[in-house]
């Protein structure tokens, strides 16, 4: 049994220590937003916000998160959120839409920790999640268009 | 078992439209991506065809026939059927078909299908038809019910207007409802268009940015089952015995059942599924399968290009005597490894067996051979089997599988379970690069001859590879035992080459191989663009204007694009400047024309592009913002893989490249910055989902040779030039 | 022929045992006690140690550069990382983002990724990779580079710290550094005693 907190929702779950969480948020808490794509943490299409920075949710084995917090696409609610996913919308980065709940994870969080991201700050915070849809130039744009948004 | 099509079917392409066929009232489509997109809890009222559904809430719910893999068809179709209705764009909505082909074909292939960039080209008056006849009879019951004549009847915004009367289009529903559908209603004048050729957003991105986008490994269904299946390590590989007496001790795993592609696992959670696989051990029988490694057959391709069965492809003057002649003669021989289409949701489906019934989910493609697959591995009719077809994770061709390999894995899945239940089936990603159907590995021979003046006068182009065609059902569409597919865009240049010749040559392999976005461009622009670019140099002629000089006088949209993109770039004939070099490609595919411009830099050896400047020409731009998307999309995707990507076969034909680690994804600090312009244009829409990929790897080389002077002709860069 | 066999065999394993004493191919410090020379015993300990230093489960946390080496091999680290603060990596792209506490094998295929609590670039200064085995000696003696650490200390660090401990228990898919970091300790300490001298290319 393991204990921690979803999206502000304190939950327990009874699966063998070793099983990621990526498979307990999909399998067992029905949250589907975050998704698999390759198992490795080379894609970071499941990146979930643990105990405040980002992580690969496919590495990452249930057993380690006894008291964690855990926010995931579904319960991201921060002005940094909120703004990326307003920016996405508004210049249609989505294509296929399947590594996209991990991008704006870690679009959120990069804009959390650097209000104004230069290029490469963008590149070193991205780099980590892939978009085989190639979505590049519009995630690059977006983030801008958030951080502006969030200037006010 | 098998599927056949004959061929009249898949030949018939008749554009006629048949708006009369209507959808019965009926509640909501069950499907997830249908969820996703279904107005809020209310029925249709009105479905004057099989495409469009009114609701008395206003909402506009536009079926679409093909699927959506992030090409943009839900809005793409849904922005021609608006246009008709004069819709506003707010009240519309989009779902996706369930399988019919009939209702539901693609009007170019005969059948229901998504491929070959064809979405808007087929669907582009099946669609305005569609929404005219919907919005003729909106007018009529307005007409009705104010007792005005229709003419004096106009719409705006989804608003319906005669002198003080006014309505949306929900309260007259009902009527219209009642009404016959004409039989041939005009569609507007190009210079009308109000929705049509202005950017317009997306409707599926709200979703797909918040995480509730639903796909089909998404999908959640009473007491289902999760099943992974243990694939031969090496393609074409059977299962000789196996072991699963450590499998079943998993906590979790519920059943290890042997099916025609493998050896599954059933269990109560993905995780569970997945440890059982790791605990299973399986012999393998590779009689039947490829053994040989990448290396001996990309050997074996280059000893067919001169020993193998030449079949003609294309030929004009004569091309022996003008290498003979010509004052000189300059080779190159070019290799293509094979490449995974790779999407980023992996393969899955989701089926649900009760009484003799079944329903399937998936990322269909081909939905109809995917439900006759379904119907054929469970022993039930076809008409007992209910396929949805839900959003989908990136394809790229990897889903347009006329073998239908998913329909058969989860009827097999299902059919070996022996019961009524439910099953999700998940692919891993080491599942996926290793499962075949890749993009076939060929080699071009190529010779070209010139003149003293530096002139191109012969063109002589040797292609070898696998045939995509052959041994399925499509098939039957080879004439001569040549597969077009095998060659397409080294035949048919634009340019005027009176002495040429393209041969191709057929190779075997138990690797199976299929349509990988662009299909045979992926490796003819690489190749006829980049020796173009040579024999230009060779001749001392600029790549712009040397170009420009050799296309015919008829190709007004490869000459429009090229002119276009020289324009952009600011090109003046310098291919160096400072630290960056420069490269041109010009090549049309699937009727839609490109022209790019690379400019690459040399850090470390390897070559990083920093912008591509692409000028298209797609006739029509319906939504210029997914016009843009989609060459954004395809130079990433098409930079990508000629710079690292190969997938190699090792000893024993096990694949190499397990995952992203081997297997290398261009990433944000890799992806240049990019400049679209399309051509404005009056003529019928053709595809984008593919055309912007051919000219990247080209443009790039003939940058790279620029820079550097080396010339990859063996890809990826990666192999070739480190990095 | 099976005589013959079992003999070579028998051959071949009485010539490894007379040839070193080696713990998980790391010579112990026992077989330098023939060399009588102080400083050359503590040279020949180092280019011992070296053998340690010169894993690629030492280096690859150790670069000159900001991009950390990935594998057997020394690639660059996939997916692009850079060192950022404290070689905890970039805002939004932590070493913690992939690596956790401890080693996680993959659910999908083979192999693992690889964790300890923390897991992190060693500094700048402290950059090994294409340094010579002399550079790296001198370098570790050198308080400005070696992270302010006495001989003492960097005795402690060698024969007791978790993530150098890694080195010998790297997961599934990593070759572990050669020997146990309690012979790699015993080395250092051992060099120590001698001088800690080092060898001069």
């Amino acid at each position: 049994m393991t204990t921690f907190t979803v999206n502000g929702e304190e939950r327990t779950v009874d699966v063998p220590g070793d099983t990621p969480l990526l498979w307990v948020l999909r399998d067992e808490l029905k949250l589907t937003g975050t998704k698999f794509g390759c198992g490795v943490a080379q894609c970071g299409a499941c990146t979930v916000m643990l105990d405040g920075t980002t992580r690969r949710s496919c590495v990452t084995p249930v057993s380690t998160l006894e008291g964690a917090d855990i926010r995931t696409i579904e319960g991201l609610d921060t002005p940094e959120a909120q703004a990326v996913q307003a920016a996405w919308t508004a210049i249609d980065v989505p294509q296929c839409g399947w590594c996209q709940s991990g991008q704006v994870v870690s679009a959120a969080a990069l804009l959390y920790e650097i209000p104004n991201p230069t290029d490469e700050d963008i590149d070193r915070a991205m780099a980590g999640n892939i978009c085989r849809c190639a979505s590049y130039v519009r995630i690059r744009q977006a983030i801008k268009d958030a951080a502006k948004t969030l200037e006010g | 078992m098998t599927i056949t099509q004959n061929r009249r079917s898949f030949l018939a392409s008749s554009l006629g439209l048949v708006v009369a066929v209507s959808l019965p009232l009926r509640s909501r489509a069950q499907s997830g991506a249908a969820l996703a997109f279904q107005p809020d809890g209310t029925d249709p009222t009105f479905a004057p065809n099989a495409f469009i559904r009114v609701a008395e809430d206003d909402t506009v719910t536009v079926i679409i026939k093909h699927i959506e893999m992030g090409q943009g068809p839900m809005t793409g179709l849904s922005t021609l059927v608006a246009e008709e209705m004069d819709a506003d764009w707010s009240q519309m909505r989009a779902e996706n078909a369930p399988a019919d082909d009939e209702k539901y074909k693609n009007l170019l292939f005969g059948l229901q299908a998504t491929g070959g960039s064809t979405a808007m080209a087929n669907s582009y008056t099946q669609m305005r038809k569609a929404g005219a006849a919907a919005r003729a009879m909106l007018v009529q019951a307005a007409a009705e019910a104010w007792g005005v004549d229709a003419s004096t009847i106009t719409i705006a915004n989804g608003v319906l207007t005669s002198g003080d009367k006014t309505s949306t289009f929900g309260p007259l529903a009902a009527k219209a409802a009642q009404l016959t559908p004409p039989e041939d209603p005009p569609v507007k004048d190009p210079k009308d268009f109000v929705l049509i050729g202005k950017d317009r957003p997306k409707l599926d991105s709200h979703a797909k940015s918040t995480g509730q986008a639903v796909f089909t490994m998404d999908m959640d269904l009473p007491d289902m089952e999760y099943v992974v299946i243990r694939h031969a390590p090496m393609l074409g590989g059977t299962v000789a015995s196996f072991y699963d007496t450590e499998a079943m001790k998993v906590p979790g795993v519920t059943a290890v059942r042997q099916i025609p592609q493998g050896v599954a696992v059933y269990a109560t959670s993905t995780y569970a599924a997945l440890a059982g696989r790791s605990a299973l051990s399986v012999e393998w029988d590779d009689s039947a399968a490829e053994t040989r490694s990448s290396a001996q057959m990309m050997d074996d391709l280059v000893n067919l290009a001169a020993t193998g069965e030449m079949k003609v492809a294309e030929e004009a003057g004569d091309i022996d005597g003008t290498l003979t002649d010509a004052a000189q003669v300059i080779e190159t021989e070019f290799r293509f490894p094979y490449l995974a289409h790779a999407p980023m949701e992996p393969l899955d489906a989701v089926i649900q067996v009760k009484d003799g019934s079944a329903e399937t989910w998936g990322g269909y493609q081909f939905p109809g051979f995917d439900k006759q697959a379904v119907a054929g591995n469970l022993g039930i009719d076809p008409s007992n089997v209910k396929l949805n077809v839900m959003l989908a994770g990136g394809s790229f061709g990897r889903r347009a599988q006329p073998t239908a390999q998913i329909g058969n894995e989860i009827g097999a899945i299902a059919k070996a379970a022996g019961r009524d239940g439910a099953w999700k089936l998940i692919w891993t990603r080491e599942d996926d690069l290793a499962g075949g159907y890749y993009r076939p590995m060929t080699v071009h021979k190529m010779r070209g001859a010139l003149d003293a003046e530096g002139n191109i006068l012969g063109w002589h182009d040797v292609v070898v590879n696998q045939s995509i065609m052959a041994g399925g059902p499509m098939e039957q569409m080879m004439e001569d035992g040549k597969d077009p597919t095998s060659y397409e865009g080294s035949t048919k240049m634009p340019y005027d080459l009176a002495n040429l010749r393209v041969n191709w040559v057929r190779a075997e392999s138990a690797v199976p191989v299929l349509w990988w976005r662009s299909v045979g461009h992926t490796h003819t622009g690489y190749a006829t663009e980049v020796f173009l670019d040579q024999l230009l140099e060779a001749g001392g002629k600029d790549p712009v204007q040397g170009r420009l000089d050799l296309l015919k006088s008829d190709m007004t949209r490869d000459r429009a694009v090229l002119e276009k993109v020289a324009e952009m770039a600011g090109w003046d004939g310098q291919k160096v400047k400072g630290n960056k070099g420069y490269g041109v490609a010009l090549h049309e595919s699937f009727n839609t024309y490109v022209a790019q411009i690379a400019e690459v830099e040399d850090r470390d050896g390897f070559p990083h592009v920093t912008k591509v400047w692409c000028a298209v020409d797609c006739g029509v731009a319906v939504n210029p913002n997914v016009i843009r998307a989609q060459m954004e999309g395809g130079i990433g995707y098409g930079l990508g893989s000629v710079l690292f990507n190969a997938l190699t076969l090792g000893e024993g034909g096990h694949v190499v490249e397990q995952n992203f680690d081997d297997y290398r994804m261009i990433r944000i600090n890799e992806m240049p910055s990019v400049e679209v312009e399309i051509i404005e244009s009056s003529m019928d829409p053709t595809g984008v989902g593919e055309p912007g990929l051919p000219p990247v790897g080209p443009a790039v080389a003939n940058a790279w040779r620029a820079l550097t002077g080396t010339n990859v002709t063996s890809l990826p860069f990666k192999t070739t030039a480190g990095a | 022929m099976k005589t013959l066999t079992k003999m070579t065999v028998a051959a071949l394993l009485w010539a490894g045992a007379a040839d070193a004493e080696t713990v998980n191919g790391l010579r112990t410090v026992d077989e330098f006690g023939a060399i009588a020379d102080d400083t050359e015993r503590s040279v020949a300990l180092f280019k011992e140690m070296f053998v340690v230093i010169e894993s690629p489960r030492c280096l690859n946390c150790h670069p000159v550069g900001d991009v950390p080496a990935q594998g057997d091999d020394m690639h660059p680290h996939q997916p692009p990382v850079v060192r950022g603060d404290g070689g905890m990596g970039a805002p939004g792209m932590r070493c913690s983002t992939c690596h956790g506490a401890e080693n996680v094998a993959f659910t999908t295929g083979q192999g693992s990724i690889p964790g300890h609590n923390p897991w992190n670039l060693a500094p700048i200064e402290m950059g090994w990779i294409g340094k010579s085995a002399a550079e790296i000696c001198e370098q570790l003696k050198d308080p400005e580079r070696n992270g302010n650490r006495t001989l003492a200390d960097l005795h402690e660090h060698n024969a007791h710290d978790g993530l150098v401990g890694w080195g010998w228990e790297p997961g599934e898919g990593r070759t572990p550094a050669p020997g146990t970091q309690e012979v790699f300790g015993e080395l250092t300490q051992a060099w120590i005693d001698t001088g800690a001298a080092c060898p001069t290319m």
